[in-house]
């Protein structure tokens, strides 16, 4: 029963504040520096950016499982080489989002330029909006996960990983494509090069939809799904081509 | 890479804005094209006149006295206003070949930038910036206009090289890209009687349109015609008296982002230029499809 004269105010239960950067009072390269110096087992889980009014690079490099909204949309290359982040876009996102991510999500609430998730090695992507062209071009293992369409060329070279498209495919969907699984449940406008229609079989329908749950797109059914992949014929030099070499 | 910013405006009273709001666009993509810069810009047209954009490397010693030798020469009043190394010229509507005749007479080093009942084309090699400084085009008011920040792949950073191009009446381009056959079809068009300035690709997309339009065409055709002959990479906005139009190649790699409101319609290389717009938070914002020609007119 220690009596004391210190103030007695309700010591507040311990919790993290998020810290906010805000793009009209803070620079591009400051935010960025902060988010690659989060060290390893820090509290500073909680990120925020507001105002990026289209900036290029919000949110690059970051190599840290903390989880970043980005209330806005954003320019070029946002979220690229993410590994292990969470980044929530509330907007749209320009060309090249979360191209090559090695691990962690992408998570787009509006729409996305050109070249979505491209070359990206793990992680998933998803774009609650439509995705333009080449989204997933040259995909090395990423999951990426569309809701509405995405336009043409889409998959091109896609090597591996997952791509699922809940609405249609523009012209060339995956043309010259390696391992990579498309799924598509609307049209497809047109297949690209050696990209052909593939039997759906019940590892696939597995697959799809331990997807659609981690993307969180529930209501749509892994059986009202197409999908795509390789006919494996440019895999090899055939001889009957020489003469176009 | 080259910007593109352009602004249709549907609401009226946004007109005297018309200027600043498309040179803060147009400074918003400066890293896409430090080199030059230009803007055309659509004011409202007073019926029977016409004008003619002019420019001189020596504006000083080209512009002085030219309204009232032009007058003389054609028989009708001529009002100037200079801007730095441009000048307005307000002749009669029925006028305005013969006054560009005299003027190539009277003043051989003066360029005519452009000529029609609406347009005025402002363009210089120098930071967008100091270039919309230089004309004071935050200033001006119109119904709609596009701008271009300039990085120069295909022909030499000059005045003359930067964009818009005019090769029409009221009619311009503006183009992110390059064209791979721009020398055969220069050589095509000028055996149709078509003019050339430069050697630069996007002058002979610009004299294509306007001789389509001059066979007979209206623009949507003309523009749905450039997707069968232009080859290489273009996204293309292209002002015209009434209103302006938009379309993108095939490949489609070089961005473009739309927004439209009940006050306006605009266009962006990139979003950035269209962030601090009025009331974009609710704006309807889209990429425009390859191959696909949108037109808004008032």
């Amino acid at each position: 029963m220690a009596t004391s004269n210190l103030a007695t105010a309700p010591v507040p239960e311990m919790q993290y504040d998020t810290k906010v950067f805000d793009l009209s009072k803070t620079t591009l390269r400051e935010l960025n520096q902060a988010l690659h110096d989060v060290a390893d087992g820090s509290n500073e889980t909680a990120w925020e950016v507001l105002n990026p009014k289209g900036s290029h690079a919000v949110a690059v490099g970051v190599n840290a499982p903390i989880s970043v909204d980005v209330r806005g949309s954003v320019g070029y290359y946002c979220a690229g080489m993410n590994q292990q982040a969470t980044i929530t876009v509330h907007g749209s996102v320009g060309p090249g989002a979360a191209e090559n991510m090695m691990s962690g999500a992408v998570v787009v609430k509006g729409d996305a330029s050109q070249y979505a998730g491209a070359t990206g090695r793990g992680g998933l992507l998803v774009i609650e909006g439509n995705a333009s062209s080449r989204c997933g071009i040259s995909m090395k293992g990423i999951d990426i996960v569309v809701r509405g369409n995405v336009g043409h060329m889409s998959a091109f070279m896609a090597q591996s990983g997952n791509l699922v498209v809940l609405g249609d495919a523009g012209d060339a969907l995956g043309d010259s494509i390696y391992e990579a699984r498309l799924f598509v449940r609307g049209t497809v406008k047109s297949l690209g090069a050696d990209c052909i229609e593939k039997e759906m079989r019940p590892e696939h329908i597995e697959i799809l939809k331990g997807l659609l749950e981690r993307a969180g797109m529930t209501d749509a059914k892994p059986e009202e799904f197409k999908r795509y992949g390789s006919a494996r014929t440019l895999y090899n030099f055939n001889i009957d081509n020489a003469d176009a070499y | 890479m080259c910007g593109i910013v352009g602004l249709f405006l549907k609401d009226k009273s946004l007109e005297p804005q018309l200027g600043a709001m498309l040179s803060e666009m147009m400074v918003m993509l400066t890293d896409r094209g430090p080199d030059s810069a230009g803007i055309a810009i659509y004011g409202s047209a007073a019926e029977g006149q016409g004008k003619i954009t002019i420019q001189s490397p020596s504006p000083a010693q080209d512009f002085a006295g030219l309204d009232a030798e032009l007058s003389r020469k054609l028989g009708a009043k001529v009002g100037m206003t200079v801007k730095s190394t441009h000048a307005v010229l307000d002749v009669p509507a029925g006028e305005l070949q013969a006054a560009r005749e005299a003027i190539s007479e009277l003043r051989p080093n003066v360029r005519i930038m452009g000529a029609g009942e609406a347009i005025e084309i402002y363009k210089e090699v120098g930071l967008p910036e100091k270039v919309a400084a230089r004309f004071e085009v935050s200033k001006m008011s119109g119904t709609h206009g596009i701008g271009h920040t300039r990085m120069a792949t295909e022909s030499a950073v000059t005045t003359m090289g930067a964009h818009p191009f005019s090769t029409g009446p009221d009619q311009c381009l503006v183009h992110n890209g390059s064209l791979s056959n721009h020398n055969n079809l220069r050589r095509e068009l000028r055996r149709e009687g078509m003019t050339f300035e430069t050697e630069n690709d996007t002058e002979v997309a610009a004299a294509y349109l306007s001789h389509k339009i001059a066979s007979g065409m209206d623009l949507g055709q003309a523009l749905e015609s450039s997707l069968n002959d232009l080859d290489g990479f273009f996204t293309f906005v292209v002002g015209t008296k009434n209103g302006f139009g938009v379309v993108r190649d095939p490949i489609a790699c070089k961005p473009a982002v739309m927004a439209e409101t009940d006050q306006y319609v605009a266009f962006g290389s990139e979003y950035r230029a269209l962030a601090n717009l009025p009331g974009i938070e609710q704006a309807r914002v889209w990429e425009p499809e390859p191959s696909t020609v949108y037109f808004w007119e008032h």
